[in-house]
Formats: C-alpha cells, sequence, structure tokens
C-alpha cells in the first residue's frame, strides 16, 4: 500500500530508523529486491538438499560459464530497457559477430583484433538501432526486430549461410583459456558486470539513464540529451551482444550466422525476471545477474532432478509473468 | 415553431435543467459548493469565471461527462442520475467538449451517425445514411461533404461534424465548452451563427466561455461564477463587460505575500525577447532585468506556457531571438538555456519535471551532475551535501533527501523541483504555475524564494494562473490573449480588474507604458 511506502520515507525521516528495515536500501526499492531473491535464494538452497551434484564447484562454475555470453547481453541490454527502450536485435548480432569474427580469424588477422572487429561491427548495428528508434522516432521494439531481419540476412550473406570453421587455435583463448581455474569467458563476463553495472550505478552516464527511461521529457527539460543518452544504451547492447556472440564461437571453433532468437528472448526474460521495469526508468544490472541466473538454475534442476523439461517452459513462463505482474503492481502502488 | 422567449416562463411547465444545492470535490478542492441553477428551455445561457471557477466541471456534470458528489440534478423536473455523457444523451444533452471527441479515420457521415447508423439486416445502410445525412446537413445549414475524413477538416469543421452529430441524435441541449477558442475570424463569426440558428429552432445551448463580448453577444442568460461559486445569474441585457469583470473579481486573500523587491533603475537587461513565434506564440517582444519579477498573465489556452516553452528553447522557435545578459541564445534546447543560465520550473511536475521513481537528491542534482561529478563518475558525497544544501534552503528537511519523489506531498515535490533549478544558478528563472497544487504553507515557501532570488539579481518570470499571486508577487505584469501580448502593466497601473479586463477582453487594449 501507499501508507506503507509513506512510512518508510517517514520511518528515515525520524531519527531512529524503524529497526532492521530501512537502513540497508532506500525506500521503495525493499519489496521488488525481495522479490526476485527470495525465489533466487530458495530455489538454490532446494536444488542443493535436492540433488548431491548441484552444489559442486564444478556444477556451479559450469553454469556460470555456460551463461556467461547471456549474462554480457543482458547486462548491457538492460542499459536499454532503463532508457525506456527494448532490443530484439540482439540474437542476430550475436550472430553477425560469430561471423565476422570467424572471417576475420580465419583470414589470418591477429585474435585479438578480430575480436575488435566483431565488437565493433556490434556497436555499429547498436547505433544504427538507437539512431533510428530516437531520431526516426520508430518504436524500438519494430525498429530492432526489423534490424534483426538485417542482420540475420547480412552474416548469412557473408558466409553464404555456410558454418565457418577457426583453424587459428589461438582465437579460441578467450573462452577457454583457464585463469585460476576458471574459464576465460567467465572472467571476461566478470569484467563486463563489474564495468557496466559501475558504469550504470556511479556515473553521469548512469544516472541519465535512469532519467531518460523514467520520464523522457522531464529528461529533456532538465538538460538531459535523452537520444544521445539511447543511442549510446543501444551501442552497449550492440556491442555485448557481438561479444557474446565471440565467446562462444571461440569456444565451439566455428562462426554460425542463425539468427539466434532463443537467446534474444532469453536475454529479455532474464532482465524482467530480475525486476527491471519493462517500462524504463527503473532496475540495475545486479537484477539482471540474478534473473539470468534464476533462469539458469530452473534449467540445471531440472536436468539434475530429471524432470520432465517440458515443464521448465512453462515454468520459465509463469516467473516471467509474476515478475512483470509484481512491477505493475508495485507502480500501481505507488501511483 | 419559433423561439421560445426566454422570459416566457409561465409557457413552459419545469425547466429543461435545474440544478439543486449541487457540489463537487477533486481530492481536497471543493470545485463546485452548493450550486443552484435552472436553465429553461430554448435558451442560450452563458457561463463565465476566471480559470478554475468551475465553469468547464459544472458544464460536464450537466453533460453526464462526470457525476456530482451531492445535491440534485433534474431534467425535466425529474431528478436523474447521468453516470456518463450517453446517459445525458439519452435525455437529449448533448456535449461539444473542448477536445473534439471525432473517430479521425471515418469520414463525416459516418461521424455524425456513428452508433445509431441506418442497418438492414445488420448492415450499415450507405445510401441511406448518405440521404439522412445530406436530410441532416440541409436542416443545418452545413455544407460538408458526406464522405470526407474526418481527419482532414479543420476544427471549425469538426466543431460542425459534433453539432450535427447532436442533431441526429435529436439532442434538445447542447453544451459547448470554450467553442471558440480553437477558432479564428470568420470561424467564430460561423460559430455564432450556428449557434443563434440552434436558439431559433428552440433548441437549448449551455455555453462556457472565456470571450466575454461573445458571451454578450449570444447569450440570454448569463451566470458569473467564483471559487466554485454563483456569484449571480442575470439576463444579458442587465450586464456589459465591466460589469462581468467586477462580478469574478473579490476572492480573499489566501496566502500573505513578502515585500515586493525593488528593481534598481539602471538594472541590466538579463532576458530580451524579439519577435518570438512559436506554437501557440505570435510574436512576442519584451525585456527582463536582473532582479525583476516580471508577471505573465492571461487566461488558460492564452500561450502563456507555450512562450515558456519557446523561450527556454522546449519547442522549436519559428521566428525571433532570446538573448541572455546581450548574448543570442543559439543553438537552442533546454541543455543550451540551462548551461547559459536559463532554467525553467515547468508547468507540470508531473509529467515535465521530476522522476517519480528516483531520490529527492537525484532529482535535484540532475541538471548540474556534471559539477559533481569526476571523469563521468558521480562523487556521491559532493552531490549529497549540495542537494542537501539546497533542500534546506527550500525548506525541505536534509533527512528528506534520500525519499523517493513520488512519496513527497506536492509542496514538497514542488520545492524539490526548484532546488535543481537552484543548483543550476540560474540568471534566469522562468517559473510556470509554480504554485500550483502547493497547500498554502508551501506557497509561502516558494514566495519567499522567489523573492530572495530576486533580492540576489535572478530576473524572474512568473507565471500564474492566480491573479492575486501576480499582484503580490511582481511589479510589472504582461497579459497574454490569444498568443501575443495584449497589456503590459506597470506600477499603479497593475490591478486584478486591470488583469482581467486585458485577459478578456477583445484584442488591442493596450496601456501606455
Amino acid at each position: 500500500m501507499s501508507t506503507e511506502q509513506e512510512q518508510s520515507a517517514v520511518a528515515e525521516t525520524a531519527s531512529p530508523p524503524a529497526p532492521g528495515r530501512s537502513a540497508l536500501l532506500p525506500a521503495g526499492v525493499r519489496w521488488r529486491s525481495a522479490g526476485i531473491l527470495i525465489p533466487f535464494v530458495a530455489l538454490f538452497v532446494a536444488l542443493s538438499i535436492g540433488s548431491a551434484p548441484f552444489f559442486s564447484t564444478t556444477n556451479l562454475l559450469n553454469i556460470v560459464d555456460q551463461q556467461a555470453s547471456t549474462l554480457v547481453i543482458a547486462v548491457a541490454g538492460t542499459f536499454v530497457l532503463i532508457s525506456g527502450g527494448i532490443d530484439l536485435s540482439v540474437g542476430a548480432t550475436y550472430g553477425l559477430a560469430s561471423v565476422v569474427f570467424a572471417e576475420l580469424a580465419a583470414s589470418g588477422w591477429d585474435p585479438a583484433f578480430a575480436i575488435l572487429g566483431a565488437v565493433v561491427a556490434g556497436a555499429l548495428v547498436g547505433v544504427v538501432n538507437g539512431v533510428v528508434s530516437t531520431v526516426f522516432r520508430i518504436n524500438s521494439l519494430i525498429a530492432t526486430l526489423a534490424m534483426s531481419f538485417v542482420v540475420a540476412g547480412l552474416a548469412s550473406l557473408v558466409t553464404s549461410g555456410n558454418l565457418v570453421l577457426i583453424s587459428n587455435q589461438g582465437a579460441s583463448q578467450i573462452s577457454t583459456a583457464q585463469f585460476l581455474g576458471v574459464n576465460m569467458s567467465t572472467w571476461v563476463m566478470l569484467a563486463v558486470v563489474v564495468a557496466l553495472g559501475f558504469l550504470l550505478a556511479r556515473t553521469t552516464y548512469g544516472r541519465y539513464v535512469y532519467a531518460a527511461g523514467g520520464n523522457a521529457e522531464a529528461a529533456r527539460f532538465a538538460g538531459v540529451r535523452v537520444n544521445l543518452v539511447r543511442v549510446i544504451a543501444f551501442s552497449l547492447s550492440g556491442a555485448a551482444a557481438a561479444l557474446g556472440g565471440v565467446l562462444d564461437s571461440a569456444r565451439v571453433l566455428s562462426g554460425n550466422s542463425t539468427n539466434n532468437t532463443t537467446l534474444t528472448f532469453t536475454v529479455v526474460a532474464g532482465i524482467v525476471v530480475g525486476g527491471t521495469s519493462i517500462l524504463g526508468g527503473e532496475g540495475a544490472v545486479w537484477r539482471t545477474v540474478v534473473g539470468v541466473l534464476l533462469i539458469a538454475l530452473i534449467g540445471n534442476g531440472y536436468g539434475l532432478l530429471s524432470l520432465n523439461p517440458l515443464y521448465e517452459q512453462i515454468t520459465l513462463g509463469a516467473i516471467m509473468i509474476l515478475a512483470v505482474g509484481v512491477d505493475a503492481w508495485s507502480r500501481q502502488v505507488r501511483g | 415553431m419559433g423561439r421560445l422567449e426566454p422570459n416566457d416562463r409561465s409557457s413552459t411547465s419545469a425547466p429543461l435543467v435545474e440544478l439543486r444545492d449541487v457540489s463537487k470535490r477533486f481530492g481536497g478542492v471543493h470545485a463546485l459548493a452548493g450550486i443552484s441553477l435552472e436553465i429553461p428551455a430554448g435558451t442560450v445561457h452563458a457561463l463565465v469565471g476566471e480559470n478554475g471557477a468551475g465553469k468547464s466541471t459544472l458544464a460536464k456534470i450537466i453533460a453526464g461527462a462526470i457525476p456530482h458528489d451531492s445535491g440534485e440534478l433534474l431534467v425535466d423536473g425529474r431528478p436523474v442520475t447521468l453516470r456518463s455523457p450517453r446517459e445525458g444523451l439519452e435525455l437529449g444533452i448533448a456535449m461539444m467538449a473542448q477536445e473534439l471527441l471525432v473517430v479521425p479515420h471515418l469520414g463525416v457521415a459516418q461521424n455524425v451517425f456513428l452508433g445509431v447508423e441506418p442497418r438492414r439486416a445488420g448492415w450499415v445502410d450507405r445510401r441511406a445514411l448518405r440521404v439522412r445525412y445530406r436530410e441532416l446537413a440541409a436542416r443545418a445549414g452545413f455544407s460538408l461533404d458526406a464522405d470526407r475524413q474526418v481527419a482532414g477538416l479543420r476544427v471549425a469543421e469538426q466543431q460542425q461534424v459534433e453539432i450535427m452529430r447532436a442533431l441526429a441524435r435529436d439532442a434538445r441541449m447542447i453544451v459547448m465548452d470554450e467553442p471558440s477558442q480553437a477558432l479564428a475570424g470568420a470561424d467564430v463569426e460561423r460559430l455564432h451563427a450556428i449557434i443563434r440558428s440552434l436558439a431559433a429552432q428552440g433548441r437549448t445551448v449551455l455555453l462556457v466561455s472565456h470571450f466575454l463580448r461573445e458571451v454578450l453577444e449570444l447569450a440570454d442568460t448569463i451566470t458569473v461564477m467564483r471559487d466554485g461559486h454563483i456569484v449571480r445569474s442575470a439576463p444579458a441585457t442587465a450586464e456589459d463587460e465591466s460589469s462581468l469583470i467586477q462580478a469574478m473579481l473579490g476572492r480573499p486573500l489566501t496566502a500573505a505575500y513578502p515585500p515586493k523587491p525593488r528593481v534598481a533603475p539602471d538594472a541590466a537587461v538579463a532576458l530580451r525577447v524579439r519577435g518570438l513565434v512559436a506554437r501557440g506564440v505570435d510574436d512576442v517582444s519584451f525585456d527582463l532585468r536582473e532582479g525583476e519579477i516580471l508577471g505573465l498573465a492571461g487566461l488558460v489556452g492564452a500561450g502563456r506556457s507555450e512562450l515558456a516553452r519557446a523561450i527556454f528553447g522546449a519547442d522549436r522557435r519559428q521566428a525571433g531571438s532570446v538573448e541572455l545578459a546581450g548574448e543570442s541564445l543559439r543553438p537552442a534546447g533546454p541543455l543550451a538555456s540551462l548551461r547559459n543560465g536559463l532554467a525553467m520550473v515547468p508547468e507540470s511536475r508531473r509529467e515535465l519535471g521530476l522522476l517519480y521513481s528516483r531520490s529527492a537528491v537525484e532529482n535535484v542534482s540532475l541538471s548540474s551532475l556534471r559539477g559533481h561529478s569526476r571523469l563521468g563518475v558521480v562523487d556521491r558525497r559532493s552531490e549529497r551535501r549540495a542537494a542537501g544544501e539546497l533542500l534546506s534552503r527550500v525548506a525541505l528537511t536534509r533527512a528528506g533527501g534520500e525519499s523517493i519523489v513520488g512519496t513527497l506531498s506536492g509542496g514538497n515535490q514542488q520545492k524539490v523541483l526548484f532546488a535543481r533549478m537552484l543548483m543550476c544558478k540560474p540568471r534566469v528563472l522562468i517559473a510556470d504555475e509554480p504554485t500550483r497544487g502547493v497547500d498554502v504553507g508551501a506557497k509561502r515557501a516558494i514566495y519567499d524564494l522567489l523573492v530572495g532570488l530576486a533580492a540576489e539579481g535572478t530576473a524572474i518570470l512568473l507565471i500564474s494562473s492566480e491573479v492575486e499571486e501576480i499582484l503580490g508577487l511582481a511589479e510589472r505584469v504582461l497579459v497574454m490573449r490569444r498568443g501575443g501580448i495584449a497589456a503590459e502593466l506597470v506600477g499603479e497601473a497593475v490591478s486584478e480588474s486591470a488583469i482581467l479586463a486585458a485577459a478578456f477582453s477583445e484584442p488591442a487594449v493596450r496601456q501606455a507604458a
């Protein structure tokens, strides 16, 4: 209820904070934080008890490593959602980057430059997404959906629809090299998550992202260049989708141009389940991490407990509806 | 047939519409308090009053667009409860709202007969539709093509569609809320002719209008409203412009004002506007001096907010120039304005001002984050300190800084918006309706703040619909009307009646400065 929110605001203005509640998180954030953390912890504990192999370093590292590319893409996609847009072209950009990386590496480029080339290509796709959806005012849902066809088509043109094999073993280092017993792809993911988490939470740009999505017109009146903020968010998303594509194709040593729509929807699902608002203005990088991992845990759990995998998708769908429902409900309560 | 004489009450048993002690609240505000009114059939009845006097609310209640809280509404002498405009229509009362309710992609005839189409076996009988439309148009004296798409029509023509729609349902009474506001020149004349002919057909018209001359010309009876009350209802023949303005005047003071700042006679010009043309703004020029509070008065829709937006750069300027301290402000845009010391507290804090889901501190620092960051990283300590100081200056306790803005009261939200503008250290501040939806205590705090800023040399353009507020704070007042400056009033010449006279009268009441 709104009275509860008012009370929590009052609790903070009053000198002794209400015991154990308001000190930890700013007012209004609390409820939805719990909304995502509770099922995550519950599932984690349940799986630890119900399945012996679950709570092992190998399995846990495996889950994280498998999610590395999804996490990278989803964390950047969080910027797009918070700034008031949505990026449905990440699956296609992922495929494009995969073949660009593979072609460049196959033609003898240094792997580092091949990675850079693929990421730049992804960022360019993002710039186009951003410009089309801001300057030309085409709804980003449609703009990026259309862009996904264009990008997937481009990728197929490059490869004529074939798999591109990477013979250069050095190119796989970015994913499969190990450091402290952990795959490089996991380290790359961690670096991206920390960097983007900092960018969103601590920088002026991060503030503008929240402002652009929370109330674009108010942000404009406050002197925020909303279009620029959004274009940057889209190019981050494009670059991250490309990096995800590179990580995965380095792992399997081949580039594949398919438009990976399943990936696109897993990414959006992870962001939304984490509690980032589909309407913009609210959300956080850590939420997306939790959201993506929650979905991964569900998949992992179904595997380990040998449940009928058909129910996995139903569960996922139900959780998404619940997450969006909680978002809508909490907005209504705030009025 | 023939027109029913308004004074010939003996022939009609009961008035078409009667209100007995009707009240309406919006939140805590009494929009209407104890309204009793009779509208006899076949008359043109006008409602006049200042912004917020309750005219539109009353009109909407009569048409069924909003329900009343207490009291009785009688149609043909029978008490009724109208829950929707549709129910009003069933009793023969149609409404022509300020925002016209036509279906843009349908043709004229289809719009006119929407919902009451002639049918044959469930299908719309297009031929019959056209025939009936032609009869109706001829009867009403309109010449709109039946098949033209409504989206392509001018406002005046869309109004004709609405009127025909009412006639198609055989409405006995048509409620018109500011019908001539969006019209110009010949279209106004045509509308007046339409209203006269409706009356000549024995229909009743309830006319809400800002234009006193129009009201005096057309109405049989004029009701003057003020603060949700009826001041008086009298035959139009007994009124003239000045008597109507007198009746609208005389609100009690609701908040005391700090002493007005004295502007040094040699103060430099802080803001110079020349020949500004933009959407809703027609060739406006004025100067604003350092330390001056310049009031900008006028009716809703006169172009005050549009002028503010064009100066601030939120809307495109089509012509003219804006100079800050002698330097032309180009390229225009909110960011450029803020960087050059021109800040604005916009009219609607919800739509244009605040981020409701973020904290007060974040809202305050949004426009000046650059000053509280290093290499793009926000220095949160410095941000919090600066915002906290400003929040306590605008009388919001420092501890409130972490509260989510959406949970604050209207007054405190407005203070957060002011704190944001203060952080930009503006040389010119445009305050558009700075005390709207704010309680009396917070009002005084905002007045003190404005006067304090002016005393420090900030030039302030104060837009307000409350004439009293302008009188209390401004030494000089511009009155806008139809996008232009209708009058400039200085010193002794500033009075409520002078402002209202300029705001309500037809153009060209220019007072020598």
